[in-house]
């Protein structure tokens, strides 16, 4: 591990750390800690109920043509089923989780764009922006099963992002739909000074990083 | 706003312990000298890294629990069983020891003074270090916003800054302590749970139109935050911060 701040250099003094925290360092990217078998939960504001029949997901911006998919559509597209590490920005990960839902792969080729950015919009006013090159070729889905059952409202449900190889809180919870654009507008953390792109292995927490 | 705060890079740095001082049974105050320190706003974190002499590191991030005006930069750390930094904080780092830490960060969960309306904060466990900072941050700005605390512990011995906020009780700010496991003999303030009822009778009415601030373990800001929706609270005066 390395740190560009010259961290290094410095020893806190009487600090050892766990020795099990070792473990999987080769897994977990700078700075994290395995959680285990908790799955803490983060967000902003109190969290949003949506019924299915009032759930849909849209696909807008640069396109040829809106897309708006009720949640018995969006159940009938092709499904994927994922176990993945994911990593918060506020230090924990976890390993091996398991989720089932829609490729954004599926989703986009709903659409003809020439967009390389889209910004994911949520239930409770959340987004988040996302280079397409990040979510492009399985690398981000729409998922509503955790661990083989529906996914709870307090981690999503009924449907988030999950995005992996970036930093968790681009998974967006309670999406409703991607706006595609030719620019890359920041979301509701790149605004108030997280890191646009957040890629948990170049610890791209806060904007500079 | 706020969020300009921190668009310049964060680079880590090297803070000096001023003080370790007890907070409560299992919590301590860590007071820190931060050379440069550009001063931040009540609510905002900072995350604190430590390194072993094998290169292993650890970060976590820790509210600042003092004003902005403070002479130190204080954070209230709570030990976890079997937390790995928590306990190197409340049990091993002493006055005069380096601590390196990057901030302040965080731009959503922050009060500003300039705002009108009524203040409602609402505390699960070591989640009222925030809350210590923006009542200090309030008596310090000689603000006229009408504040109420409802701060839920496990028992007397487990409250944070207690003799900080009977002070702020003694200035007109509304504090209101439920002890949710033992109450000591005479307890005056609230017992068990906060419950729907709780959140009726000690926090401000939705016709107030408070700015209200959440912070504690998942379970309960899940709760109160549920609680405050359904008791007609706008989802977007409600502001939450969790760990856990």
């Amino acid at each position: 591990m390395s740190s560009r701040d010259g961290g290094m250099t410095f020893l806190s003094r009487g600090f050892v750390g766990r020795r099990d925290a070792r473990r999987d360092a080769g897994r977990l990217p700078p700075g994290q800690y395995d959680v285990g078998d908790g799955f803490p939960v983060l967000s902003a504001g109190p969290t949003p109920r949506t019924a299915p029949e009032d759930w849909d997901f849209t696909v807008t911006g640069e396109v040829d043509g809106p897309v708006r998919l009720t949640w018995q559509e969006f159940q009938e597209l092709p499904r994927e089923d994922v176990t993945v590490d994911i990593h918060c920005v506020t230090k924990w990960s976890k390993f091996g989780t398991t989720w089932s839902g829609v490729a954004l792969d599926t989703l986009l080729g709903l659409v003809d764009t020439s967009a390389e950015h889209l910004l994911a919009y949520c239930d409770g006013g959340y987004t988040t922006n996302l280079a397409l090159e990040d979510v492009a070729d399985g690398r981000a889905w729409v998922v509503d099963r955790f661990d083989g059952r529906p996914l709870e409202p307090e981690h999503g449900g009924p449907a988030r992002l999950l995005v992996p190889e970036l930093y968790f809180w681009k998974s967006a919870k309670w999406v409703r739909g991607l706006y595609l654009s030719g620019t890359e507008e920041p979301g509701f953390w790149e605004t108030l000074g997280y890191h646009l792109r957040g890629d948990p292995w170049l610890e791209q927490r806060y904007a500079g990083d | 706003m706020a969020g300009t705060a921190v668009r310049r890079r964060l680079t880590w740095r090297l803070a000096t312990v001023a003080a370790v001082t007890a907070e409560a049974r299992t919590a301590r105050r860590l007071s820190l000298r931060i050379d440069g320190w550009e001063g931040h706003l009540p609510g905002q974190h900072v995350d604190v890294r430590l390194t072993a002499p094998d290169g292993y590191q650890a970060q976590r991030s820790y509210s600042i629990a003092s004003a902005p005006g403070s002479t130190t930069v204080d954070l209230v750390v709570q030990r976890i069983d079997d937390g790995e930094v928590s306990s190197y904080l409340t049990e091993e780092l002493r006055a005069g020891d380096e601590l390196e830490l990057r901030g302040p960060i965080g731009g959503y969960f922050v009060w500003h003074a300039d705002l009108d309306a009524p203040l409602q904060l609402v505390a699960g466990g070591s989640g009222v270090a925030p809350f210590l900072a923006m009542l200090d941050h309030h008596a310090a700005t000689g603000s006229g916003v009408p504040v109420r605390l409802l701060y839920s512990a496990r028992s007397l011995d487990d409250v944070l800054g207690r003799e900080r906020l009977e002070q702020h009780a003694g200035r007109g700010v509304g504090v209101t302590i439920a002890l949710t496991r033992t109450q000591p003999p005479g307890w005056a303030g609230l017992g068990g749970r906060v419950t729907p009822e709780t959140l009726r009778d000690h926090v401000w009415p939705p016709d107030a139109e408070p700015r209200i601030f959440v912070c504690g373990p998942t379970t309960f800001v899940e709760a109160v935050a549920d609680g405050l929706v359904a008791a007609g609270h706008h989802a977007t005066a409600i502001r939450i911060e969790r760990f856990g």
